[in-house]
């Protein structure tokens, strides 16, 4: 199957720096018609869309637009996520640099339907060089009246990947360290200073316009069960065509990282960043779905010269930097699985360490305060699931290595030399 | 924005608090006591507050960094594709690793999370600038534009 572009269908096609060229492609279109339409209706348009959210967890969207639109507040907030920070995410930058207007509008008809007043882009910090095009585009937005209703501001990140967590980022908007809230209470009902707050991913947002124009019925046409419409994907690694691509949910995984992003030798993948599945090669027809294998649509391929060990012990020491400190599993159990899996790595790993790591898991994905920790330990699990045995040659080697540093004496009793 | 003040969130005394420390940045390369003192004064607020503040987030410095301070990817996509050359490259050409600042305080070298240019591994930033596609040998070009 080819790609099927919605979200992406401005991207290269209009002219991300100049209004007049979205509004004839038919821009806003969908923002007057939802003007037309009474809150209730739009938040109904979308619910029965079964529009899900693309950062990664997947919240059904109208759902959550219908507990903002009923909470009571006397300001409400929409807040755009833009903190992309998932490893091997890049779809969102992409987005964000060929079709602002795009987000702009779906942000316009988001604000109509649960009120807000006001609504920010939190861009993480990395896109600092996006600042310009974003808000270039908003003031023209501005001025041809879109904004009337709800008014949109950029407001940047300072390099945090757990600000991409929504009660971290409300945090940050508020000038406090970006560390997660206890929840609940949730946004919808207390978020942003305290008042009713929707937070959606970039491409959540960018859906909105094509479901308005178009109508639930044909959106929910498109993919599978509970993973309706369409998702893009950022692929990396060991492809021939790194790149973001865009396909109806349920699609295989294959066609993706095969047909659209030249995989060849495929020893395994990472599906959803650093706290993503890791899967073996021969699971390449799975469906990709909230259902099935998702996440944030960040897929790294790796071949067969790549160890897993190694893959794994990257995307700790990454999470581990980024844990924001404040709950104990997530803050020590990252810290203890990324000195692990730097013993297994060096040759000096333990019989002990694959039951510490399992041990560890089961606490952090319990206990841990927010999607950190909890889903931190998702590819060690993964990886001793599918690649147990790179687990214990590492540890057998380390037995080797041990005995041979240990001395000439001990060795030559057991008659090795 | 008249919401009254809550103490579960520390009510709107912190807003503006990012961005202020940003520009800060922006103008000074780094966050000094003194600039921590006076921005806490300005806003009303602990120094120990917007300390921790300053010092959680990355692009946030709070001691003395080059003039361009270069943040290499070592995330998995970009480390696959030989950031660590990237790493060396840079050293061979103006002596410095991870951590480190030139003498000249012209650079700083870092390495950081992922950047989102995952699609051009290795890449890197330089202040604000993007540079993918990063080869050991095309470094010293890069940095001679500085």
């Amino acid at each position: 199957m080819a790609e099927k572009r919605i979200v992406l269908s401005n991207c290269g096609v209009v002219d991300p720096q100049d209004i007049e060229s979205y509004l004839k492609g038919g821009g806003f279109r969908a923002f007057e018609k939802a003007r037309r339409m009474k809150p209730k209706v739009i938040v109904d348009e979308i619910k029965s869309s079964g529009l899900t959210g693309r950062g990664g967890a997947g919240f059904p969207c109208g759902m959550k637009w219908e507990l903002a639109m009923k909470a009571k507040g006397r300001q409400k907030y929409l807040i755009c996520n833009a903190d992309e920070g998932e490893v091997g995410a890049f779809k969102d930058r992409y987005i964000l640099s060929h079709d602002p207007f795009g987000l702009i509008e779906g942000m316009c008809i988001a604000g109509l339907a649960i009120g807000a007043r006001q609504a920010y882009i939190y861009l993480r910090g990395e896109y600092h060089s996006l600042n310009s095009l974003l808000g270039s585009a908003i003031e023209q937005a501005r001025s041809k009246g879109y904004l009337k209703d709800t008014d949109i501001k950029v407001f940047e990140g300072a390099g945090a990947y757990v600000c991409g967590e929504e009660s971290a980022l409300m945090n940050s908007i508020e000038g406090q360290r970006g560390e997660s809230r206890y929840k609940p209470p949730y946004p919808p009902t207390r978020g942003l200073w305290n008042m009713p707050t929707i937070i959606n991913n970039v491409e959540t947002l960018m859906n909105i316009p094509h479901i308005i124009d178009k109508g639930a019925g044909w959106f929910s046409a498109m993919g599978t069960g509970r993973s309706k419409g369409t998702k893009v994907f950022s692929v990396s690694g060991d492809v021939g065509r790194p790149g973001v691509y865009e396909m109806e949910m349920g699609s295989p995984l294959k066609e993706l990282v095969i047909d659209l992003a030249g995989a060849g030798d495929i020893k395994a993948l990472q599906v959803g960043g650093a706290t993503g599945n890791i899967i073996p090669g021969y699971m390449i027809d799975t469906p990709l779905s909230h259902e099935k294998l998702l996440g944030s649509g960040a897929v790294v391929v790796f071949n067969s010269t790549r160890d897993i060990i190694d893959v794994v012990y990257n995307d700790m020491r990454f999470l581990n930097e980024e844990s924001c400190g404040k709950c104990t599993p997530c803050r020590e159990g990252t810290e203890v699985m990324l000195e692990i899996f730097g013993r297994l790595q060096q040759g000096e790993g333990r019989e002990s360490d694959i039951s510490t790591l399992e041990e560890l898991a089961r606490v952090m994905a319990d206990a841990s305060l927010c999607g950190l920790g909890q889903a931190a330990a998702v590819p060690v699990l993964d990886a001793l699931k599918y690649f147990y045995s790179e687990f214990t040659d590492r540890i057998d080697q380390s037995h080797y290595l041990r005995s041979y540093i240990g001395g000439e004496l001990a060795i030559s009793k057991e008659g090795i030399r | 924005m008249s919401d009254k003040k809550d103490t579960t969130t520390g009510g709107q005394s912190g807003a503006g608090l990012l961005p202020k420390l940003k520009s800060e940045v922006e103008q000074k390369g780094y966050l000094s006591r003194e600039t921590l003192d006076g921005v806490a004064g300005q806003a009303g607020l602990p120094l120990n507050s917007v300390y921790g503040v300053a010092s959680f987030y990355t692009y946030l410095p709070v001691s003395v960094v080059g003039k361009n301070v270069i943040k290499v990817c070592n995330c998995l996509p970009c480390e696959m594709k030989q950031a660590s050359a990237v790493v060396e490259g840079i050293r061979r050409e103006i002596g410095i690793g991870p951590g480190q600042t030139t003498p000249d305080g012209k650079f700083t070298l870092e390495l950081v999370g992922c950047i989102g240019a995952c699609d051009q591994a290795p890449a890197m930033l330089i202040n604000d600038r993007l540079y993918g596609n990063l080869t050991a040998e095309g470094i010293a070009g890069i940095l001679k534009s500085y």
